[in-house]
């Protein structure tokens, strides 16, 4: 799960992180009395949008007076920000982040992330702040500092001290950057965080370090026992048939071709799009309806597929193991009645009772095609959706 | 022979009593020898009961003291799973499956160091367990699918494993041992351990490995093979058209950061000799082919 970078300082500033005093606001007036109530002269605006490279779109400006503080709030509520991470119509800016400025230094980047192949939280620390660290890691990898860390002793104080020293912070900054490291390890494990960055972090011109970005991503296995992250969900980030489809939980994404998939496993789900490409065709979603679905879990993948103006054909593609063929069939079959199906439907079933579950589509009258294999059932989905 | 389990293979039940735990127990029961190998189930509140005559313990210790069970399996919940493997290590067992699926990954993260210096192996989470054809099958994978031969099969993914099992068994080709490592990005035995025990099975001819997105844990399988697998390898890698950033289904299936697409993977797994199939349907005549030689 994604969070605002507001609601990302919030949590660090929980865990001794400093960040500069800012205000979440909703509306331009708003916008106007969080910088008059925070003072100063030099105030910045930021979009709040889940996706990164905000600034690049348009969606981060300084402002060095209130009148340019209403102006650029004015401009930046309500756009569709385009970045490199938001779909190509944009995500439209409903928050926004009114921020005292701050006299940069030195910019920096601090990052933690699952290391899977060590089993260990890698700390990743690097001189080249404001850089995406993927970027960083491209052209200059020397740059990028990291650390293992041993779950038993968390962040030890002179591993973060070294870390601070090896991406050039100076010695006079090294207690309050000690600090920040700790706090950022804390948070993460703490919260059941699966990345969690500030980029950059920043030495002030007097000396100090702070944190000017903040990106938290937490862990879905975990939120059962983190009510206060999932408090700070907004489904406007989220895409809604997502959303719709976590209700029942259905795993879903929505991609761009036009060929509906509707899959248990996620394994076979990927794999169904991958041959669906192979003969040709397109896939409009991965749908994974998991070990145990329902009659009812059926109907509602059908309805999440068909809202897809894009659609021009459904592959079911079952291998019933301990779920039986017999129980999918009637389930495609309700779902097929109700929702009133009006393009191609290629079904392909497999397992445990297969026969019956065959039987149940041919006798329900429904114009379902009926596939052998895998192979067979995407030739068909292809062809049929290239008619439609 | 086989890898890691055979039909003499004695198993606890941790999370025997739940739903879950009591649908698959009836179903590991009925297959082959399942009715000798599943001796012991584990509650802690309802130890001295029983389900479908096999005894509940109230501790992983108390039933491999009683039993001589060497192998666990976990139904657990996920709030408790981790918990779960930890109970299983410290008893020393040999063997741990845990099937549980939406483990925490900072749970799986402190489990695995744990297990550091420890004699116990985990398959899983996430996983759809393990099986010896006509010997045992210890899971939730449909036993009826599969046929005793001398095919491994290694995989990270349920359903897609069976798809690789049908269309081998469809084939003629049965299968020494196949086992699902499981789709979490923190887990216990990669491609590359489950390999080496296939290597090393003489009942074992040739190999297929099934790959998902995310990580590099295939290439690494890869490149060993490359320099020590002396048995043919089929592999296919699902995800090709899975976009970057987006978490397919399982929580270690995501590219990220430019790493862990099912392109690089396959491109490795090529260069090292591993006979690659872009289209899911046809990993058994792959394999077919392969083995006529």
């Amino acid at each position: 799960m994604k969070i605002h970078e507001y609601q990302a300082k919030e949590v660090l500033r929980q865990f001794g992180v400093p960040t500069p005093r800012g205000k979440v606001c909703f509306g331009v007036d708003e916008a106007e009395d969080a910088a008059r109530e925070l003072g100063g002269a030099v105030w910045v605006i930021k979009a709040q949008i889940h996706a990164g490279g905000r600034g690049k779109g348009g969606g981060v400006k300084v402002a060095k007076s209130l009148a340019e503080v209403r102006e650029h709030a004015q401009k930046i509520l309500g756009m569709h920000l385009v970045t490199h991470q938001t779909s190509p119509e944009g995500q439209e800016v409903h928050r926004l982040l009114v921020e005292e400025g701050a006299r940069i230094a030195q910019e920096f980047y601090v990052g933690m992330v699952v290391d899977r192949a060590a089993q260990r939280v890698a700390v990743l620390a690097s001189s080249e702040g404001g850089m995406e660290i993927e970027e960083v890691a491209r052209h200059s990898p020397e740059k990028i500092h990291s650390v293992r860390i041993d779950p038993a002793n968390g962040l030890a104080e002179d591993e973060a001290l070294q870390l601070a020293r090896a991406i050039g912070m100076p010695e006079t900054a090294g207690t309050e950057t000690v600090r920040v490291l700790r706090g950022l390890y804390r948070a993460f494990v703490e919260k059941d965080a699966t990345l969690a960055e500030i980029n950059p972090l920043i030495l002030t011109a007097d000396n100090h370090v702070l944190a000017l970005d903040a990106k938290i991503n937490f862990d879905d296995n975990a939120l059962f026992r983190r009510p206060e992250i999932v408090a700070l969900r907004d489904l406007d980030e989220e895409d809604p048939a997502e959303v719709e489809a976590s209700k029942f939980d259905l795993s879903y994404i929505q991609l761009d071709g036009d060929i509906g998939c509707l899959v248990n496993g996620a394994g076979l789900a990927m794999a169904t799009m991958d041959i669906i490409k192979l003969y040709g065709g397109s896939p409009a979603n991965f749908l994974d309806v998991g070990g145990g679905a329902t009659t009812e879990k059926v109907t509602e993948a059908f309805k999440l597929m068909l809202k897809n103006p894009h659609l021009k054909a459904i592959l079911v593609n079952i291998f019933g193991g301990i779920m039986k063929c017999d129980v999918i069939a009637e389930g495609v079959v309700a779902a097929a009645r109700e929702v009133h199906l009006n393009v191609p439907l290629v079904v392909r079933l497999e397992g445990t009772n297969v026969d019956l579950g065959k039987k149940i589509l041919a006798d329900s009258g429904l114009p379902i095609i009926s596939a052998s294999n895998m192979a067979d059932a995407a030739q068909k989905a292809v062809a049929a959706a290239a008619k439609g | 022979m086989s890898i890691l389990i055979n039909k003499d293979t004695k198993v606890i039940t941790q999370g025997m009593t739940g739903k879950v735990g009591q649908f698959h127990t009836h179903h590991c029961k009925q297959y082959a020898n399942g009715a000798n190998c599943f001796v012991a189930g584990v509650n802690p509140k309802k130890a001295g009961e029983s389900f479908e005559d096999i005894p509940v313990y109230a501790s992983v210790r108390d039933a491999k003291q009683a039993t001589g069970a060497t192998v666990s399996v976990i139904y657990v919940p996920p709030g408790g799973a981790a918990a779960a493997i930890d109970e299983a290590v410290e008893a020393e067992l040999d063997l741990v499956i845990c099937i549980t699926e939406g483990i925490p990954v900072h749970d799986m993260l402190r489990t695995r160091y744990r297990m550091q210096g420890k004699k116990t192996l985990l398959i899983g989470p996430n996983c759809p367990g393990i099986i010896t054809p006509d010997e045992i099958k210890i899971g939730i994978m449909p036993g009826h699918i599969h046929k005793k031969g001398r095919i491994g099969v290694v995989s990270r993914s349920g359903t897609l494993t069976y798809e690789a099992v049908g269309q081998l068994t469809e084939l003629g080709m049965g299968q020494s041992t196949c086992v699902g490592i499981g789709g979490d990005p923190v887990n216990g035995m990669k491609h590359l351990d489950v390999m080496k025990l296939f290597n090393d099975d003489p009942d074992t001819d040739a190999v297929i490995m099934v790959g998902e997105i995310g990580g590099s844990d295939e290439e690494e399988c890869a490149r060993w093979i490359r320099d020590n697998m002396q048995k043919p390898v089929v592999g296919f890698i699902a995800g090709v058209t899975a976009p970057p950033g987006k978490r397919m289904g399982h929580a270690g299936a995501i590219i990220s950061g430019g790493q862990g697409g099912a392109e690089d993977k396959l491109a490795v797994m090529e260069e090292c000799g591993i006979h690659i199939t872009r289209n899911p349907a046809e990993m058994g005549c792959v394999m077919q082919k392969v083995l006529k030689g």
